[in-house]
């Protein structure tokens, strides 16, 4: 029995539904028959805790600690399956028992989390069971560091952290610096709001990384690695300290790891969460205790970073599709994808959608059919409007997109960017004045203020923004954020605010009748901007119940009994309590 | 060494491989605007963190807009560092920066030196279009300093003098984004800090953010109070830097028109600084030849190298840095100090003046001597030795505020005694200046034969750590001399590990000497105002008649009308004095 031990399951007591059933099996006297497990993340988040039975591959969705007792009794003793915790597909109302079947699973291939839902990750014989550390021993014993990197280079892989820099040419530019000592580095800083995927590799398959590393330190010449992970990931932590404890006690990490000679050991630092120190130079300033903030390119990491050694630094996705690339060939990772964007990627995908979660889908797939084959479309059966693909960083995408294949560069292309695979979905309820306003909130908040566009123009730029969804900007405002955007985007010092106007430029590109109609019209389509909204009672649905006036916190609704009452719109706070309140649908909002 | 070969705005260039595409333009007249890019060139200072962009250039093929400071040349570069794009973002990039500092330019002390607002001027900003909220921070008075950081920048000058160059580590980024900000650590107040009142953060800080502790007002209060017998004083590197106040070239000496114009300001009597550095190399040179033969005869608890302590940023870094090195300095006070009770003991005690009635004020090229002169053992019951102390720019101001015009002011004489000096200690202005007046001091009292050719060349130059041997006939002394205090804390590192190999060594805070010091004019990272006010030290001691301090008829009189012999009694109480471990203590709560 696989119980989700994932950070979204794990909040949904998936802890004592494990209990639940450790309990149950002992006191049935089953402990040498059942076991149960915990896992990482399976990714269907939306219907978790999920609890998986092995080895019919039954999967149950929204379990829930009081469930354990039927699921043992009725599955493991009887042999029947609990129908109500299956998934039931919402168009054919059919319940579905194994995953490969469920629209949210059909369209994945799950490389980087092949093992995450499937081995415990606190248990280095599961991974090793999943043919874990063979690629480490092939590489050790068969393939010199060329031919290793050789193959990396075939196989097309690129940095998952968003930049998409070419991996295995990375890797040759690090192992070509003649020095002293090297390091290679994992950077485990995730910080776009909304993504976790790295958490979930760490916490469902920490060895993958580990095996991943050490490669990199065999081809590259270092025998020291790094993981730089920001501190508000515990889960990961414990996991990570575990799994090199287990790696060390294996002989897969430390001294002449598998009798070649080969040395490299590993060790952790913690970042404050801050979202700049994503960027590699601030990462690695970060590491050596200095203040987290970027510095010129270069140098680039791979000449001096950290400590001042040649450094080479790849995100916890990109790793853990390594072992894999190694053991399957460059080939058959090349099979998958576009023709410049190899393999998979993975997304986390959120806001109004049907199926919340972590997908891995092949390169070159269609934001349609993440949104509405995988994702299960859009929540209340409202109108998509956009998506925000790369976390704040990335742009907008519209309807006129759904159908370009995700890869690096059609996303460039379409004014946004991959990212580290943050997917954002909007409906028609979203103001995208305001969606660009949430992001730059964010922005303005990780700025490291070391240059001036980024520190400054970022606020300015929100400044601007909030003025907009105030209803004070005149139309001379839109042409300053527009062109503030440029000169943030063409003369920040990193990555950070040289794509931080993204989503306002892509918003203005595509939504720019709603910055019109904000500016002028004093209107917010959505109804999300609460300056430019008024509750508003209509007199012939009142009867003067008094239960809105009662309600209102402000005291800003009058009338007598029996009498249609008005909102003082100068008091009213536009909370919505009274809307919340009246039975009568006499409160509308203009 | 290898050249490239580029093309700037249309014309050819070929430089040196590794330089910087602004060190290029330069080459061939262009002139890139800069803010945060500093530089003292021949002295291994340089800031260059390339976070102010406004030197950005449109690189041919490149996607966003490169930093001219940081960026290197490369093989067939097309740099355009005036198209449209750039000079829009220039400009807006600029604005930025104005919309988040205070428009206080008529009463800013920097007003008129400010470098932001000379870039305001060049680039023709008319109006601030992107405004929005400005940041605000305590104003922190110190002693000497004083911090309004409203006015920063962010160009982190100040923190690369404070840490890299003087390793004080006193100020440095704290916060981040739009609340990013230079200062103490936990935004204590600088008196807190192991500051050392250098004061070189206020001689880069291109704005008004970091300034000196003004007390003009105090001194034209004294000046026009009937009762008191105004005094000053002038140190050495003042007469080869006020000058350039006025307009005229840099190495312009200007002694006698500063003695007329001190004149005419008021002060009773019109010193020099000077005959207390006579003084001083009585005193200090006496200990030195007492250490020095109490070593030679076996005395094993003499502690060698002897440091000079004249001055007091170096002192102030020594009590907070090595404590337990208190024992290693020579006791001397500093020549500010020693004049304090000459004049007023000796000097006013002659014209029957009461001590509370005469008010001493010193003209100095240094912040430090301000903190220095308000130092609890260097007053008598409660009245202070040394009243105020002015900068050089301070007296600048002073000057034209009483309508002097400087320039055709004749040259005047220093009042005697205490105006009588000789080149040995014209030379304590720059680096080597006091060791080398020692050596002719010190040579002739140990040896008893007359120094024939007093310039020591081998003590003299700008490079960071200088050693020299000089013959003692036939005793060899080891000398060490560092200016900046992170050279000077590598020759202390070696005094604590007991490796140090020298008998004396000379310490100056600032880079270049009491020349480069933090109370003289802004020299905006031109190095050769640096060198040009040296040379002008160096006419100054070759013009003098006397240039040993042993020699000079005013100090051979003091000794013998009042403080009877160096290291005597008399000395040991008004011109010695004794230091404080001040490791412990900063950073505490308020």
């Amino acid at each position: 029995m696989l119980v989700c031990g994932g950070t979204g399951c794990h909040a949904s007591k998936s802890d004592d539904i494990l209990r639940n059933f450790q309990d149950l099996i002992r006191s049935k006297g089953l402990e040498t028959e059942v076991q149960v497990i915990k896992t990482g993340c399976f990714g269907f988040c939306e219907k978790g805790p999920i609890v998986k039975m092995m080895p019919d591959n039954t999967f149950y969705t929204q379990v829930k600690p009081e469930d354990c007792a039927e699921i043992l009794e009725e599955h493991v003793i009887k042999g029947r399956r609990v129908n109500r915790l299956l998934y039931q597909d919402p168009e054919t109302k059919e319940y579905k028992s194994d995953s490969k079947h469920m629209g949210f699973y059909k369209k994945q291939i799950r490389i980087a989390l092949r093992n995450c839902g499937f081995i415990n990750p606190e248990n280095i014989d599961e991974y090793i069971a999943r043919d874990g550390y063979q690629a480490l021993g092939k590489v050790l014993t068969e393939l010199t560091p060329e031919a290793t990197i050789e193959i990396l280079k075939k196989s097309g892989l690129r940095g998952r952290g968003g930049g998409g820099f070419p991996t295995g040419l990375k890797w040759e530019i690090t192992r070509a610096v003649k020095a002293d000592q090297k390091y290679v580095v994992c950077n485990a800083d995730e910080g776009d709001p909304g993504a976790f995927m790295d958490r979930s590799v760490l916490e469902g398959d920490p060895h993958t990384v580990l095996e991943a590393m050490a490669i990199n330190g065999y081809c590259t010449g270092a025998d020291k690695g790094v993981i730089y992970i920001r501190a508000e990931y515990p889960l990961a932590v414990e996991r990570l300290k575990i799994a090199m404890k287990q790696a060390r006690e294996y002989g897969l990490l430390g001294n002449d790891i598998l009798g070649t000679g080969f040395n490299f050991d590993i060790e952790i630092r913690y970042g404050a969460g801050a979202f700049v120190c994503g960027e590699e130079t601030a990462l690695i300033h970060s590491m050596e205790g200095l203040r987290g903030e970027p510095t010129v390119k270069p140098p680039f990491p791979s000449e001096s970073g950290f400590l001042g050694k040649p450094t080479n630094v790849n995100n916890v996705e990109t790793y853990a599709n390594i072992p894999a690339i190694i053991l399957k060939g460059a080939d058959w990772f090349a099979s998958i994808g576009t023709a410049k964007s190899k393999g998979t990627k993975v997304f986390a995908l959120a806001g109004k959608i049907n199926n919340v979660g972590l997908i891995e889908v092949p390169m070159g797939i269609t934001l349609r059919e993440v949104i509405f084959e995988i994702g299960g479309g859009i929540k209340n059966d409202r109108k998509f409007k956009a998506v925000q693909t790369g976390g704040p960083s990335g742009g907008m995408l519209t309807e006129k997109d759904l159908d370009t294949p995700i890869d690096y560069d059609n996303l460039i292309a379409a004014g946004s960017m991959m990212g580290s695979g943050g997917m954002i979905v909007m409906d028609e309820d979203d103001c995208m004045v305001g969606m660009a306003k949430f992001y730059l909130e964010f922005t303005v908040e990780e700025s490291c203020g070391k240059c001036s566009p980024c520190r400054i123009g970022n606020k300015r730029l929100f400044e601007l923004l909030e003025k907009v969804t105030q209803g004070h900007a005149v139309m001379d405002d839109l042409d300053k954020l527009r062109n503030l955007s440029y000169v943030i985007k063409d003369t920040s010092l990193c990555g950070l605010g040289q794509t931080s106007p993204n989503p306002v430029l892509s918003s203005m590109d595509n939504f720019y009748h709603e910055y019109l109609e904000h500016v002028r019209d004093k209107k917010c389509r959505a109804g999300n901007c609460k300056s430019l909204m008024q509750y508003i009672i209509n007199a012939e649905n009142c009867i003067g119940c008094t239960l809105c006036a009662r309600n209102c916190p402000v005291d800003a609704i009058a009338g007598e009994r029996k009498q249609a009452h008005v909102i003082d719109q100068d008091k009213c706070i536009k909370c919505g309590a009274c809307m919340e309140k009246c039975k009568f649908n006499a409160i509308f909002i203009k | 060494m290898e050249m490239v070969k580029l093309t700037i705005d249309g014309k050819p260039v070929e430089v040196e491989k590794d330089t910087t595409i602004l060190k290029a333009a330069k080459t061939i007249g262009i002139d890139i605007p800069t803010l945060c890019y500093f530089q003292l060139k021949d002295m291994n200072i340089e800031n260059r963190p390339g976070g102010c962009r406004i030197c950005v250039v449109e690189v041919a093929g490149r996607r966003n807009l490169a930093p001219a400071c940081s960026t290197n040349v490369a093989k067939d570069m097309v740099v355009n560092t005036h198209s449209i794009r750039v000079l829009n973002a220039r400009r807006t990039v600029l604005e930025l920066i104005l919309s988040d500092h205070p428009a206080e330019c008529l009463t800013c002390a920097k007003s008129g030196c400010c470098e932001l607002q000379t870039m305001a001027q060049q680039l023709g900003v008319r109006e601030i279009p992107y405004q929005g909220e400005q940041s605000t921070y305590r104003k922190d008075t110190s002693p000497a300093i004083i911090r309004d950081v409203d006015k920063c920048i962010m160009c982190r000058r100040c923190e690369m003098m404070c840490n890299e160059v003087q390793t004080v580590g006193a100020l440095s980024a704290v916060n981040r984004g739009f609340m990013a900000v230079v200062a103490p650590a936990f935004e204590m107040n600088l008196e807190k800090s192991p500051c050392t009142y250098c004061g070189q953060c206020v001689s880069v800080c291109p704005t008004g953010a970091l300034t000196e502790v003004d007390h003009s007002r105090n001194v034209i209060n004294s000046l026009a109070d009937p009762t008191k017998t105004v005094v000053v004083q002038t140190a050495p590197a003042v007469r080869a830097a006020l000058g350039e106040e006025f307009g005229l070239a840099p190495g312009t000496l200007v002694t006698g028109k500063m003695v007329a114009a001190l004149r005419r300001l008021g002060f009773n009597y019109v010193f020099d600084t000077d005959f207390a550095a006579d003084l001083t190399i009585m005193e200090e040179g006496s200990e030195l030849l007492d250490r020095l033969t109490r070593y030679l005869k076996g005395d094993k608890d003499v502690k060698l190298p002897i440091l000079t302590s004249c001055c007091p940023g170096w002192v102030n870094f020594f009590e907070h840095n090595f404590p337990d090195l208190m024992d290693v300095p020579s006791t001397a006070k500093s020549p500010q100090q020693m004049f304090g009770p000459i004049a007023k003991e000796y000097f006013g005690k002659k014209l029957g003046i009461d001590r509370k009635n005469m008010i001493v004020v010193s003209i100095m090229p240094c912040l430090a001597k301000k903190y220095e002169c308000q130092r609890d053992e260097f007053k008598v019951d409660g009245d202070p030795d040394v009243n105020y102390s002015l900068s050089t720019r301070e007296l600048a101001h002073l000057i034209k505020s009483a309508n002097i015009d400087f320039n055709s002011l004749p040259d005047e004489d220093f009042d005697n005694p205490l105006g009588a000096s000789t080149g040995a200690a014209v030379i304590f202005a720059n680096t080597g200046g006091v060791i080398e007046a020692a050596c002719r001091t010190a040579y002739e009292l140990y040896t008893g034969k007359k120094l024939e050719h007093v310039e020591f060349k081998e003590l003299r130059g700008l490079e960071n750590i200088r050693h020299a041997t000089i013959d003692f006939d036939g005793l060899p002394i080891n000398i060490g001399i560092a200016h900046g205090l992170g050279n000077a804390r590598k020759l202390l590192e070696d005094v604590q590990a007991g490796k140090s190999q020298f008998h004396a060594i000379e310490i100056m805070a600032c880079p270049g000497g009491c020349i480069g010091g933090g109370g003289q004019p802004f020299h905006h990272g031109d190095s050769e105002i640096i060198k040009q006010r040296a040379a002008a030290i160096y006419r100054e001691d070759e013009g003098k008649p006397i240039r040993k301090s042993h020699e000079n008829p005013f100090i051979i009189e003091l000794y013998k009308e009042f403080l009877g012999k160096p290291l005597g009694e008399k000395s040991h109480h008004l011109l010695h004095t004794h230091y404080f471990d001040k490791s412990q203590g900063t950073f505490v709560e308020e």
